[in-house]
């Protein structure tokens, strides 16, 4: 039995078969080239490949590996383009006759030592990013084949060291955990392994020698251990505990699938915002207990021609299948001339945003509005359907949506089509106007759900995207708070449901001043689901209130945070 | 020429992901910009450049801005770093 150690970096156990991975290593090689602009031709054609590389990489490891893992990738390109490293290798390539794939490598190896000389541990570990960086540079220079280690199996991946670009082949179902020579708790290594829940161990300073064949591998990623070829009674105690950390993350995901009760007694509905079938299956794997919001959009944009009524109608089949009895709430077309669609001849408008889109859009294009409107019925003839219009302004918008709505209903009749003759009808609440008149609205409608992305947006006069506005674009600014005060109680007035489906639902901070507020339901992204039904349930719903009154009296985001975080602490 | 000072209130101080958008941001504007940290000084556009200053947490950088812009992309980074980089 051999032991190797180093720094815990990923919680865990895992236990089976090892890898020891071993990258060729290619070193450049430096030759005198007479045709200097040649040499950067090369030099800016590769950097051009290298970014489409790494912009294709970096879109699969969102999927993959998730979008703080997936980030760094971002940084690789930035660090490609970067204009002092472009100054130096050209300087390289011009002055001292460098080839390209020398004076790449060198000038990327001068700032990784730069790097490296920090004191700052996560600046410092960021010289593997660099160094990456260059290797892909130098394999793209020779027009070297992109190396997959397609795992057959799953293994313990173990390493002198793991670059984000080495970590990215692995196909994460087959990836039991990492061990490395090198690295430290903020390399990539550390924080791939986090998003994928797998146990991992680095900086031990050396790693096993030879192969690994038929060789039991243990990783403990608690204590920061790498075993070889185990003694029985070893193997046993951590069998033990691997089994037992297993059957608590089950329990964990088991709870997920339960409703939300409040100590007090109420089921809270969460559900999900989805935007395609795959979203669709991992909502219900995270516990959604139905679609807040089903975005249709997709249908539409990156498409060359308009989607037909058929179309459609496949597209929510299988949608509406996935999720049973379980509530789907479908928001009707939400699109504005902001996005490139050609085919659907959107007229230009000065401010897009603030223009014809959402319902304001369907209204003017009954070719548009109505055959999704007939695909949404027909698909979901046997569903617990419920529709939605978005951006809705004003009462009359809604009339008419109704009244459409009814139109395409007749003509189905009229036609013997199947449909679903009572789906539940709502609006979304996102538009000021809308929030304001709630109590006129409500009397319309079966059901709000509110929108706080935009409605925060719009409320504040503030554009979410801009990063110099960050500080005024928040859910809790009382401005907002005090809007969807109103809402629900208006909703509540008038006998109808509120819920919400802005990223604010899934806030975890927020969570317990809106269940305060009485927000009946809570849809979000499928991940948030698990850990906003834990927060539901440690709440009783009087509390809840109190908290929300309180809230209400803040006079800034950051108070409202420090509120909520002072009575959790007090739960 | 137009010069500020800021503190980087991050927890890791100006690592990738606040760097990455700090020189997002320079790129925008036409400005010259140098983040000068300890003594040593780093061109704007460089995500490279601007990681070697080894900026952490609770350290005070300065920026300078030379050009038609230097204005908004002084107040621009300003209200980045004060914002936390939006984290």
């Amino acid at each position: 039995m051999q032991i190797f150690t180093g720094i815990p970096a990923g919680k865990g156990i895992a236990i089976g078969a090892g890898l020891i991975h071993r990258p060729t290593v290619m070193v450049p090689v430096e030759r005198r080239i007479e045709n200097i602009e040649q040499e950067l031709t090369i030099l800016h054609e590769g950097i051009e490949k290298a970014d489409q590389e790494l912009s294709g990489i970096y879109q699969a490891a969102i999927k993959s590996a998730g979008k703080e893992s997936a980030e760094i990738f971002q940084a690789h390109r930035m660090m490609l383009q970067d204009p002092d490293l472009q100054v130096q290798i050209e300087q390289k390539i011009t002055t001292e006759h460098m080839n390209a794939e020398a004076a790449f490598y060198q000038a990327a190896e001068s700032y990784a030592v730069m790097l490296e000389t920090l004191e700052d541990e996560y600046l410092s570990a960021r010289s593997a990013d660099v160094r990456d960086v260059a290797a892909r540079m130098l394999r793209i220079l020779r027009n070297d084949v992109t190396p997959t280690t397609k795992l057959t199996k799953p293994v313990i991946i173990i390493a002198e060291d793991l670059t984000p670009s080495d970590t990215i082949q692995f196909n994460r179902d087959h990836t039991l955990g990492f061990f490395t020579a090198g690295g430290s708790t903020t390399s990539h290594t550390a924080i791939l392994s986090r998003s994928l829940g797998v146990p991992a161990v680095v900086g031990a300073g050396k790693i096993p020698e030879g192969e690994l064949q038929d060789v039991v591998v243990i990783l403990d990623g608690d204590a920061g251990k790498l075993i070889l070829s185990p003694d029985e009674l070893t193997l046993q105690e951590y069998t033990i505990r691997r089994d037992t950390l297993h059957k608590e993350a089950r329990k964990e995901r088991t709870a997920a699938l339960k409703p939300a009760i409040t100590l007090d007694g109420k089921r809270i509905e969460v559900a999900a915002n989805i935007g395609n079938l795959a979203d669709a299956q991992n909502a219900i794997q995270n516990g959604a207990e139905g679609v807040g919001l089903f975005r249709t959009e997709f249908s539409y944009i990156e498409k060359d021609k308009i989607p037909t009524e058929e179309d459609l109608l496949q597209v929510y089949q299988g949608i509406f299948q996935t999720f049973g009895e379980f509530p789907v709430l479908v928001r009707t077309l939400d699109i504005g001339g902001d996005k490139e669609m050609p085919h659907l001849n959107l007229p230009q408008e000065g401010n897009p945003f603030l223009g014809c889109r959402g319902i304001r859009l369907c209204l003017n294009r009954p070719d548009l509005f109505k055959p999704q409107l007939r695909a949404i019925l027909r698909a979901g003839f046997h569903a617990n359907l419920r529709i939605m219009f978005p951006m809705v302004a004003t009462i009359g918008e809604v009339r008419q949506a109704k009244q459409i709505l009814k139109d395409c209903m007749a003509e189905l009749d009229f036609e013997n089509t199947p449909y679903n003759r009572s789906p539940q009808v709502g609006i979304m609440i996102e538009v000021p106007a809308a929030a304001l008149c709630a109590d006129q609205l409500a009397r319309e409608v079966d059901f709000f759900s509110i929108g706080t992305n935009d409605l925060t947006q719009y409320t504040l006069a503030a554009d979410r995207t801009s990063p110099n506005l960050l500080y005024l674009v928040s859910a809790l600014q009382p401005s907002v708070l005090r809007l969807i005060q109103r809402v629900i109680e208006c909703g509540h007035k008038a006998g109808i449901w509120v819920g919400m489906c802005g990223e604010m639902a899934g806030d975890l901070n927020a969570i317990p001043i809106l269940l305060g507020m009485g927000l009946d339901e809570f849809s979000m992204n499928a991940p948030v689901i698990p850990q906003a039904k834990i927060i539901i349930r440690q709440w009783n719903r009087e509390k809840a209130k109190l908290l929300s009154e309180k809230a209400l009296l803040c006079e800034t985001p950051e108070q409202v945070e420090e509120l909520v975080k002072n009575w959790k602490i007090n739960l | 020429m137009k010069c500020i000072e800021t503190t980087i209130k991050h927890e890791i101080g100006l690592h990738a992901r606040p760097a990455t958008l700090f020189v997002q941001t320079v790129q925008k504007y036409n400005s010259k910009v140098t983040v000068g940290f300890k003594g040593k000084s780093a061109n704007g556009r460089s995500l490279l450049g601007v990681l070697s200053l080894g900026v952490g947490k609770d350290a005070k950088i300065s920026i300078t801005a030379e050009g038609d812009d230097e204005e908004d992309v002084l107040d621009s980074l300003k209200n980045l770093v004060d914002s936390n980089f939006g984290e």
